[in-house]
């Protein structure tokens, strides 16, 4: 104990850690009261490691949690100890911010103030605090997590065990992304527009003027001529209620997978029964089909780090390679054009001749295709395992060509016996079960969009950022003669095209459900009373049912509505499916433009959340990546920005030489401010060098 | 036939370092032997128990038992370590050998590599050794050409390799467990114990770890016998030892003699102390090992057992010789130097402490002492004592503890006065 303190300064006071310090709470059990200790203490440099982790190494008793944190759980050793004896210092050695999506679990391992929250800083102390248990909403995870609250503050956000879920882990994304809650852009009042004016009302006002406008749209043009659509990050509730109010006025237009650009296999069923997490653990054999698995899902890269480090293999197949941080075994980047044809098709195929088992539907479609040694050796990989898991990510569920690629992976999985795991988008599987669905011969998002639909009720959504194809989203909205945006944070589209804005309530300020990627249904409660004059998202919805004179609407508390959803999803039919099979492969592509939503961007609250904003990887984002070979091709270089063409529209960007990408391929950073002018985020492009003066 | 000399047993040659001087003393003779009657490895082992030789890197612990924990018959891989790391404040003679005679060396990690049925070899020397080194590699590359390493030994199924590795002059990978680690390429910290390295050693395989001197001697005892070599010394403690006599003698230097020699004996083999000076104290066996009196030093004997009656220990046979013209104070602030820029910073107490003793001990030698800081030392001596994962922190407590219990006076004096002892410093 007394050797411990020799080098660790008595600045409590003024520690961050204070109060919650296990060198503290020890030093009150065991220590003695006075020091005899009477030499001089050791002074060490702090560290800037990014703008999430706050550094104070003189405080640091080398306990050395943050080194083992990172070769053990992180995979990737960016902390390490340098020096010998007392001249030991903990630190990256050359000073840069830390890139693990994992690094602010070392705040809560380090046991004394030496590693400490930035954004926390000297912010409130632990005794302050009240904890408050709710669910993480920004991947299918579900991560269970505490609100750290003050008065009506969250003022941090910290991970609750759960072995089933995250364990003790926690994602950056979803430990930083309170900070978005206080942001300027929240919108605090209800709004309508009058005479191209913004106005703030009261809800009352502002209630009526939403359900008359969306009421005179149906009254006057049909209930076809209204399109409702909601971001996967809304809670169950919520989106059972904005299904059946939108219902209730008659139009079958609803939908939820704002990215998606490809519906043709809607009717297949991709459902998991009794999989959970831990079965990643079990698993022998991994493949991650278009997956950038660690800014996707952090927390079950982990789980998946941690499967291979016992033993699974692990292959990624998607149209760049990426670091996954653990052992692969194979790795291949795809020409977008090839993937369905070749790589997934030959992977079908080298199963069907292993297990001398025939595809009848298939069976023309996979042709004489002779598999190469890369599609024989993931066959192999899958068919060998005893527990094989095939994960499917936002890179091929975006892609216009997503039902192909999933349809194949259905086939590839059954031929394999292999689990096959579509990746849910945040809630999705909530929305999924309170079918914010078309009806039958409804619209889905891109209908909806192209469509130019006089009326649109946006729930959650910032038609630029959260959207397959921001120009078509922007210009139908442009064109419609109403817009309801029942939002949390202002945007330029809302605020240019809507006529009504009814502020809702955030992540932390409401009750509702979540519904992660194993279907366990987590209740969380509100920890904090909503900004200004918001309300819960499920409450504005109900109330609009009720000025919409809508029987049926009678909840008082959100698991009222979880009540009904339970009783209707028990009593309900389940819906009937029957697989997609293409007609065929063919996939003409010159250039494409393949995108992914950058981890921090995923949602309008982490895109409010500064610390998460000025990370590093965050920053990298504004520029386009393409294989030299590539590059070379299209006579374009790194010295001049390229400019992006795609119809009739244009972004101009930097280019990066990067041979992580796969031939016939330009990756650009979906959803930042730089690439939304594009149009379509995953479709074909032209490329030119801009000139000089450009 | 007595024989004195084991290690430096070649030592009366010209250039008795190379492989042609090392053939005249009867050199790989033994491995020959074995080789070509394929001796089985129980009766080298035998014989090395015989012989109670002792580990020469300190510890003294027995080379036959810990030779017989190898489990030789597991497959795969084993590696036999040889420790040159010789970073003992004190201690000279592992660098000699490996300058003087570095073929009974490769000889004796040949046939230990044979006995406990390792593959390969690593000589771990330190990096300050330029002319060992060197000596070291030249002669590895004698014995390659000669057909004494690599595979099929002298047309035997038996296969050995042996690499050098040099270090980068810290104390503490001369712990076994941190020499493994530093061998690794990782940052050189013990490990725990168990797992021992017989178990789990060189990456993650059995290995062997021995002293340089203690590996030397293996081609001598096998060349005269096990018992011959334990009726050079006394019972328990087989052989000659050399010990590094440093400090206030006249004759500085390396002397191999038999365990349980007077030390009376060996002070006169070095020309007795400096300038007809009485003797004040002795450090038996490295700055890590606790110091005893004068008076009492010349009642013992040189051997393992011998300076254990002492209160103290032989260690590596690094013999400080202290005058009493000896401040000890100031002896004691350069010890305590020592260990706290050594400590490696894995365990707190010694990271904190060694730092805390040096800082005490340098006040009160330039004369800022207060009354309490004396017993505050012993205290925070005993507190590291014993309480970390290697013998580093105990090495650090014990010279603290044994001067200030022999010599408290002095140290008084320093507190009282601000200064020396009149006749001292």
């Amino acid at each position: 104990m007394e050797f411990l303190l020799i080098n660790h300064p008595l600045d409590c006071p003024i520690c961050d850690q204070g109060g919650e310090c296990e060198l503290q709470d020890l030093s009150m059990g065991y220590g003695d009261g006075v020091s005899r200790f009477t030499e001089g203490k050791r002074v060490v440099k702090d560290k800037d490691i990014g703008p999430l982790i706050q550094t104070d190494m003189t405080r640091c008793i080398h306990c050395t949690r943050c080194v083992r944190f990172g070769q053990e759980i992180a995979g990737i050793m960016e902390l390490g100890a340098t020096g010998r004896g007392e001249h030991m210092e903990i630190g990256t050695y050359v000073e840069h911010s830390l890139v693990s999506e994992l690094s602010g679990n070392i705040i809560d391992l380090c046991p004394v103030g030496a590693l400490t929250s930035k954004p926390f800083r000297y912010k409130a102390r632990a005794w302050e605090l009240t904890a408050h248990p709710t669910i993480a909403p920004h991947d299918a995870v579900g991560s269970n997590i505490e609100l750290h609250i003050r008065k009506n503050d969250v003022m941090r956000v910290v991970p609750r065990d759960n072995e089933a879920i995250n364990e003790a882990w926690l994602s950056d994304r979803d430990r930083f992304s309170y900070l978005g809650l206080n942001s300027a852009e929240r919108i605090a009042e209800p709004m309508i527009k009058k005479a191209g004016q913004w106005q703030t009302t009261d809800w009352q006002t502002a209630l009526e003027t939403a359900v008359e406008g969306v009421k005179g749209i149906v009254a006057k043009h049909g209930p076809e001529e209204l399109g409702g659509l909601i971001s996967p990050t809304a809670t169950l509730e919520e989106a059972y209620l904005f299904q059946k109010w939108l219902r209730g006025l008659g139009t079958k237009n609803i939908d939820h997978r704002l990215r998606q650009q490809d519906f043709a296999d809607s009717q297949s069923d991709f459902s998991l029964n009794d999989w959970a997490l831990a079965d990643i653990d079990d698993s022998d054999a991994i493949v991650l089909l278009g997956s950038n698995i660690r800014a996707e899902q952090p927390i079950i890269a982990h789980r998946i780090r941690q499967a291979a480090l016992s033993g699974a293999t692990v292959s990624n197949i998607n149209f760049f390679e990426s670091d996954l941080l653990m052992p692969v075994q194979h790795q291949l980047a795809v020409d977008a054009k090839d993937m369905a044809y070749y790589t997934l098709a030959g992977i079908a195929k080298a199963l069907t001749q292993a297990n001398k088992e025939d595809a009848a539907e298939w069976r023309e479609l996979l042709g004489e295709r002779r598999p190469s040694p890369f599609e024989q050796n993931v066959a192999l990989q899958l068919s060998n395992a005893r527990n094989a898991t095939l994960f499917v990510g936002d890179l091929i569920n975006h892609h216009p060509q997503a039902s192909v690629f999933r349809a194949l992976a259905k086939l590839i999985a059954s031929l394999s016996k292999t689990t096959l795991v579509i990746l849910p988008t945040a809630n999705s599987n909530a929305h999924l079960k309170a079918k914010t669905l078309p009806s039958e011969n409804g619209m889905n998002t891109m209908q909806m969009w192209q469509s130019d639909l006089c009326a649109y009720v946006l729930m959650g959504v910032d038609p630029q950022m959260d959207t397959a194809i921001p120009d078509d989203a922007r210009r139908a909205l442009k064109r419609a003669s109403f817009v309801v945006a029942i939002n949390s944070f202002h945007s330029d589209v809302i605020n240019e095209h809507a006529d009504v804005i009814l502020p809702a309530a955030c992540f932390a300020e409401t009750s509702g459900t979540f519904i992660g990627i194993d279907q366990q249904w987590q209740r969380f409660a509100g920890g904090v009373e909503p900004r200004g004059d918001s309300r819960p998202g499920w409450k504005i919805l109900r109330v609009l049912a009720n000025v919409s004179q809508l029987n049926g609407f009678e909840h008082i508390s959100s698991q009222d509505v979880v009540d009904e959803i339970e009783s209707e999803w028990n009593m309900g039919q389940k819906p009937a499916s029957h697989d997609f099979i293409p007609e065929s492969f063919s996939v003409t592509s010159d250039l494409m433009l393949i995108s992914e939503v950058p981890m921090y961007r995923t949602d309008s609250l982490l895109r409010h959340s500064n610390a998460l904003q000025q990370t590093p990887e965050n920053k990298a984002n504004d520029v386009a990546r393409m294989n030299q070979q590539e590059a070379d091709k299209r006579g374009v270089n790194h010295q001049l920005p390229v400019i992006i063409k795609q119809g009739e529209n244009q972004i101009s960007l930097p280019l990066e030489i990067d041979d992580a990408i796969a031939d016939g391929c330009i990756y650009v950073a979906a959803a930042t401010l730089a690439s939304v002018a594009i149009g379509r985020m995953f479709g074909q492009v032209e490329i030119t060098q801009a000139g000089p003066s450009s | 036939m007595k024989l004195d000399q084991i290690c430096f047993r070649t030592s009366h040659l010209e250039q008795s370092w190379t492989l042609d001087a090392y053939r005249q003393v009867g050199g790989y003779q033994v491995l020959e032997n074995l080789l070509k009657n394929k001796m089985r490895p129980e009766e080298i082992l035998e014989q090395v128990k015989n012989s109670a030789l002792r580990g020469r890197g300190g510890a003294g612990f027995p080379t036959g038992l810990k030779w017989s924990f190898m489990p030789r018959r597991m497959p795969g891989e084993k590696y036999i370590v040889c420790n040159s790391d010789e970073g003992e404040p004190g201690t000279c003679k592992d660098r000699d050998i490996l300058r003087y005679n570095p073929h009974q060396l490769i000889e004796g990690m040949i046939i230990a590599g044979y006995t406990i049925g390792a593959g390969t070899g690593y000589n771990y020397i330190r990096g300050e050794f330029y002319e060992p080194i060197e000596r070291f590699e030249a002669a590895l590359k004698e014995a390659r050409e000669a057909g004494l390493l690599g595979k099929n030994i002298l047309g035997s199924d038996f296969h050995f390799e042996l690499h050098t590795h040099i270090g980068a002059g810290a104390y503490i990978c001369g712990e076994e467990t941190a020499l493994l680690e530093s061998l690794e390429g990782k940052k050189g910290q013990p490990r725990y114990k168990p797992p021992f390295p017989a178990g789990y050693g060189l990456y993650g395989r059995p290995t062997t770890i021995n002293n340089t001197e203690t590996l030397a001697s293996i081609p001598v005892i096998l060349q005269y016998g096990g018992d011959w070599f334990h009726e050079i010394g006394t019972q328990n403690n087989g052989g000659s030892k050399i010990f590094c006599m440093t400090g206030h003698v006249n004759k500085p230097g390396n002397y191999e003699v038999p365990l349980g020699t007077p030390f009376s004996e060996l002070l006169e083999l070095a020309g007795g102390v400096r300038d007809g000076n009485s003797l004040k104290a002795v450090i038996p066996g490295g700055t890590s090992t606790p110091v005893v009196p004068g008076d009492k030093m010349l009642q013992l004997d040189m051997s393992y057992d011998g300076i254990g009656k002492g209160g103290s220990m032989l260690g590596a046979g690094s013999v400080i010789i202290m005058d009493e013209k000896t401040c000890m104070v100031k002896a004691l602030k350069r010890i305590a130097y020592f260990y706290y820029e050594e400590s490696c910073g894995q365990c707190t107490p010694c990271r904190e402490g060694t730092g805390w003793l040096y800082r005490v001990i340098k006040r009160i030698e330039e004369g800022q002492g207060k009354q309490e800081d004396l017993d505050r030392l012993v205290n925070v001596a005993e507190n590291i004592n014993g309480n970390t994962i290697c013998a580093l922190g105990d090495a650090a407590a014990a010279p603290v503890m044994s001067f200030i219990k022999h010599f408290r006076d002095e140290f008084q004096y320093h507190i009282d006065h601000g200064h020396c002892m009149e006749h001292t410093g």
